[in-house]
């Protein structure tokens, strides 16, 4: 073989051609046979048709190696590709290693951005995207009657009404509920050494096969014990039988002693159901227990519901189903007049709704927040490559010069956008998994579904997907820009001061007025979410929470009903309050069933004596059945007396209402001394309270009224201190205390009520804290952008600093300069932010809490803090610029 | 050239390319005069199917191609084995002579084999 001459390489000069290669190569194979016949004594043109007659068929072999030349060509193409990505990656990083800085300021930015989107679209998905944890969670729907002010009663139903209505509904494959009224740590665990505290629910039998839920260990209830069994049975939740029981498996069929009784562990739940997570959140609760309907048959509203939907059957068809039967069901069907009593209460909706329904808005909100973050965060990586750009434009001259394609060049700078980007991401996630792996772990967050937060598969697509597009979005620009440079003027024009700066100088300041505007629009959303947060704390909740502390107490409950119980219960009450009211520091003590900003109920219907009311128009207001001294420990105000021990089982029946329930029964007059009726039974009302948020820091309060422990029974019993010490102070000593006269007092928490309240309003704190963090970082992003953008600006003028300043331009004068352009950036960009925040404040305006989304606190602020950060940032290039030489700066080139 | 054909046994066309390469890049008409040279004519290539099987070769890997002069001084495409290609051959021809003479063996035989060996 001889190599081929130069000049006949350039046969493939405009790319290969593997269809004319394959004819160049048969048609040699064709002449050199002729040849050969030629040679061998046959005439050309016979020698021609026989070397044809021996190849066969020229055309099919022709296709075919048409086909096959080109699949090779493409294969070599996409190597080659992949080998110059390669050869661009390692560029990219060497280019960024002669830069630290810059790539330790891209990639922190990038960091904080994509890690910050990381962590809430976790949030965001596990709370609003992801379906429920359970098995087709679709089916799944919650009932409950429309949102009134008498709190869980009237959001319950009977055990007559939850039958009648699984009876006769159409809509369910299966209805079940559990017992609303349970407090935290109701239940006496005793194992080994001193009595535990635990929380037991009561679930309808059938719970748990109606969500789904499969045991990990046992089985769940039979029918028979879900009717009340002769055997008390429980099943464990799975972290408290890790905790408790080390999860030893043969716990199952033994018995645990609760309350005093022996009740059999059946079985043992898995550990991805959270029963709190999804119906309680941020309680625990440690075990379940079958609720007898039977018994509780004569309690009135007891019970939740909970419905699984027939496959097909929509929401809106379950709502007319309900609508259908609801006039057919009793409250209790030994009371005919209750028929009909549940009519337009019986709504269903899909339980996902209802459980993270209320915060769809808020998470909405943080998630436009985060994607403002990654929006500022690509402004200004743009920006710094713009700058980069400036001082690598000579590169991409001698680059394009060499032949490099603009397509190449920009692939080059596309290449160390998603090198900066997937930096960014990989610190960025490890940054999300901190963060969500705190979340997941905050129990003291009354956010549903928080603690099955995770960072799984989803959040990785994610994560390469926003690194992806963020690439794309700070690359692209100066991509396109440096491909665009003249490369005559960038190789004639010296160095680092090339002809594109001024261009570029316009566009770096578009993008700085949209970075301080995005900045601008998370400083008011975050204002206006902290102006409503102030606001909720300083809702007057009718009682004090600081300084004082409850704890649940455990009593001797075994007298026979009716007078002797009262007087037994009112005897050891009376005791308990005595001595733990002795002891230093403790102002006042007192019991309540039920605290407020928990869980609550009502009974009837009391009527003021003497006087007429429609039907419905009195209100059924919330009960509780309190000691003496508990409206002074908790620091509420009372017009007329407390209650003392001397109203006792035998005298006169006293009641406190609340000052909305005595301006329902009374407008216009002193309720204290008059009575109220409850059939034929007469309570006299000695004193009127505060209202008191019982449900909820944000909502308005409804008729509240108080019984004395010792003539009505009390489900529990909250022991309430107030001191004068911090509460904690006092815990060992008010549960010695309890021991002392009890020595089955479970070792339960003392919890601080201000924590009651803590709990109450850390959604609206979660939310508000996260965006406040956001806007923290969308400030600090504007102001690195402002930073970059003059200080740049200031050197690149250096030369006509320096000359105006020989021509006498005072020190002064200069640094005002570079101020003033400091500031028309950021006025423009408050400009266009206050537009947007207008837009979106209207967008937030459901979230706000006593907070006008045209606050002008919250606006001024804005404008006030982004001066403050703009004229910060420009301090630094104008204390710059002013001690320019201007000897040297004109020397200089 | 009205002489009989031996039929090529299917896949030994590829061995037989590897080898006519094995003494320096050739171009495929140079291929197909080695192999009927070599064989003492008795191998007779059919021309239309020597192309593909060289590009096959080519894709594969075991060949690579380049572009020359001949020795008339026209364009002619080249083909020269590749490590992978003279791996393959060594393969190839150990597996060839193995198969030759099994298949020897058993033409040759003048007698039924004998019982085999039962327990």
């Amino acid at each position: 073989m001889k190599p081929l001459p130069m000049w006949r390489r350039f046969a493939r000069i405009l790319g290969p051609d593997p269809a004319a290669d394959v004819q160049d190569e048969l048609r040699f194979h064709l002449d050199a046979k002729t040849d050969d016949l030629i040679a061998h004594g046959w005439k050309p043109d016979a020698a021609r048709r026989e070397a044809e007659r021996q190849f066969g068929d020229v055309r099919a072999v022709q296709q075919f190696g048409a086909s096959l030349g080109e699949k090779m060509e493409q294969r070599k193409r996409l190597a080659e590709h992949w080998a110059d990505s390669l050869w661009d990656v390692r560029y990219t990083l060497r280019q960024l290693g002669r830069d630290p800085s810059f790539a330790t300021v891209a990639i922190l930015i990038l960091a904080l951005a994509i890690g910050s989107n990381i962590a809430v679209f976790s949030v965001v998905n596990t709370l609003l995207l992801r379906p429920l944890p359970f098995p087709d969670s679709r089916e799944l729907a919650w009932i409950a009657p429309p949102p009134s002010d008498c709190g869980l009663s009237c959001a319950t139903y009977s055990s007559d009404a939850y039958e009648e209505f699984r009876d006769q509904s159409r809509a369910y494959q299966a209805v079940t509920g559990y017992f609303a009224f349970s407090t935290p740590d109701n239940l006496r665990f005793t194992g080994r050494g001193e009595p535990e505290p635990v929380t037991g629910i009561d679930v309808i039998g059938n719970f748990f096969q109606v969500l789904g839920v499969q045991p990990a260990l046992g089985r769940l209830f039979t029918a028979d014990e879900a009717r009340g069994g002769p055997h008390p049975v429980a099943l464990l939740a799975n972290a408290y039988w890790r905790r408790q029981f080390q999860a030893d498996p043969s716990v199952v069929g033994k018995a645990i002693d609760l309350n005093g009784t022996p009740v059999t562990i059946v079985g043992v739940l898995p550990a991805n159901f959270d029963f709190g997570a999804v119906f309680s959140p941020g309680a625990k609760v440690d075990l379940f227990t079958p609720l007898d309907l039977n018994q509780s048959r004569a309690w009135g509203n007891i019970v939740t519901l909970i419905g699984r939907l027939k496959p097909g059957v929509t929401v809106a068809q379950a709502l007319d189903d309900a609508n259908r039967v609801a006039p057919g069901i009793y409250f209790n069907v030994k009371y005919p007049e209750t028929l009909g009593r549940y009519k337009g209460d019986l709504i269903p909706v899909p339980l996902k709704d209802y459980v993270t329904g209320k915060l769809r808005r808020s998470l909405i909100v943080l998630w436009a927040a985060v994607g403002m973050i990654l929006l500022i965060a690509c402004v200004n990586l743009s920006n710094l490559l713009l700058a980069r750009a400036v001082a690598r434009g000579k590169e991409f001259a001698v680059r394009g010069a060499l032949g490099a394609s603009r397509g190449r060049i920009v692939r080059q700078l596309l290449i160390e956008s998603l090198v900066l980007s997937g930096a960014g991401a990989a610190l960025g996630l490890g940054l999300a998994q901190i963060v969500v792996f705190w979340l997941a772990h905050q129990g003291s967050l009354a956010l549903p579904l928080l603690s099955t937060l995770q960072l799984d598969g989803q959040a990785v697509g994610w994560t390469v997907f926003i690194a992806v597009f963020a690439a794309v979005l700070f690359g692209l620009a100066p991509g396109f820009r440096m491909a665009m440079v003249n490369l005559l003027e960038a190789l004639k024009d010296s160095g680092s001061r090339a002809g594109l700066g001024r261009k570029n100088d316009r566009i770096r300041s578009v993008l700085v007025v949209s970075e301080v505007g995005l900045a601008c629009v998370l400083l008011v959303s975050a204002g206006l979410l902290l102006r409503s947060f102030s606001k909720v704390l300083d809702v007057d909740l009718g009682f004090q929470p600081d300084r004082a502390a409850s704890i649940k107490i455990d009593y001797d409950d075994s007298a026979p009903t009716g007078e002797a119980s009262q007087a037994k219960r009112g005897a050891i009450f009376e005791q308990v309050i005595a001595r733990v009211s002795a002891l230093p520091g403790v102002e006042a003590a007192g019991i309540a069933d039920y605290l407020p900003l928990g869980p609550n109920r009502e009974w009837d219907t009391p009527v003021p004596q003497g006087k007429v009311f429609a039907p419905g128009e009195l209100p059924d207001p919330l009960v509780y059945v309190i000691t003496p001294g508990f409206v002074r420990a908790m620091g509420i105000p009372v017009h007329g007396r407390d209650f003392t021990w001397a109203d006792g089982p035998r005298s006169e029946r006293v009641v406190l209402i609340n000052a909305s329930a005595a301006h329902q029964y009374w407008p216009a007059e002193d309720a204290v001394g008059k009575i109220l009726m409850r059939d034929k039974e007469e309570d006299h009302v000695v004193g009127v309270v505060d209202d008191i948020h019982e449900e909820n820091v944000e909502a308005g309060t409804g008729a509240q009224i108080y019984y004395p422990a010792t003539q009505q029974g009390p489900s529990g019993a909250q022991l309430v201190v107030r001191t004068s010490l911090p509460p904690a102070a006092l815990a060992s000593s008010v549960l010695r205390t309890l021991r002392e006269l009890n020595p089955n007092q479970p070792s339960a928490e003392f919890r601080p009520i201000r924590s009651i309240v803590d709990r109450a309003v850390s959604p609206r704190r979660f939310f508000m804290l996260l965006v406040a963090v956001f806007a923290g970082l969308g400030l600090l992003l504007a102001a690195l952008g402002i930073y970059g953008v003059i200080s740049y600006t200031v050197t690149r003028q250096t030369q006509e600093i320096g000359i105006r300043m020989a021509l006498g331009a005072s020190t002064s004068r200069v640094q005002r300069g570079v101020l003033f352009s400091t500031l028309r950036l950021t006025l423009g960009g408050i400009l266009v932010g206050t537009l947007a925040s207008v837009v979106s404040a209207r967008l937030i305006a459901s979230l706000l809490f006593a907070t006008s989304p045209w606050d002008a606190i919250t606006y001024t602020g804005m404008t006030l803090a982004l001066v403050l950060v703009a004229l910060i940032s420009g301090y630094w290039p104008a204390r710059r610029a002013s001690r320019i030489n201007p000897m040297v700066a004109l020397r200089n080139n | 050239m009205d002489r009989a054909k031996l039929e090529f046994v299917r896949g030994t066309l590829d061995v037989l390319i590897l080898k006519a390469l094995v003494w320096g890049p050739l171009h495929g008409y140079a291929i197909t005069s080695l192999i009927r040279r070599q064989s003492d004519e008795a191998l007779l290539l059919e021309e239309g199917t020597l192309y593909p099987a060289l590009w096959r070769l080519e894709n594969k890997g075991l060949l690579e191609a380049e572009w020359g002069l001949s020795e008339n001084n026209r364009r002619a495409k080249f083909y020269e084995l590749t490590a992978e290609g003279r791996r393959q051959l060594r393969q190839e021809t150990k597996t060839w002579h193995a198969y030759a003479e099994a298949v020897a063996k058993v033409l040759a035989a003048t007698q039924p084999p004998l019982p085999e060996e039962s327990a």
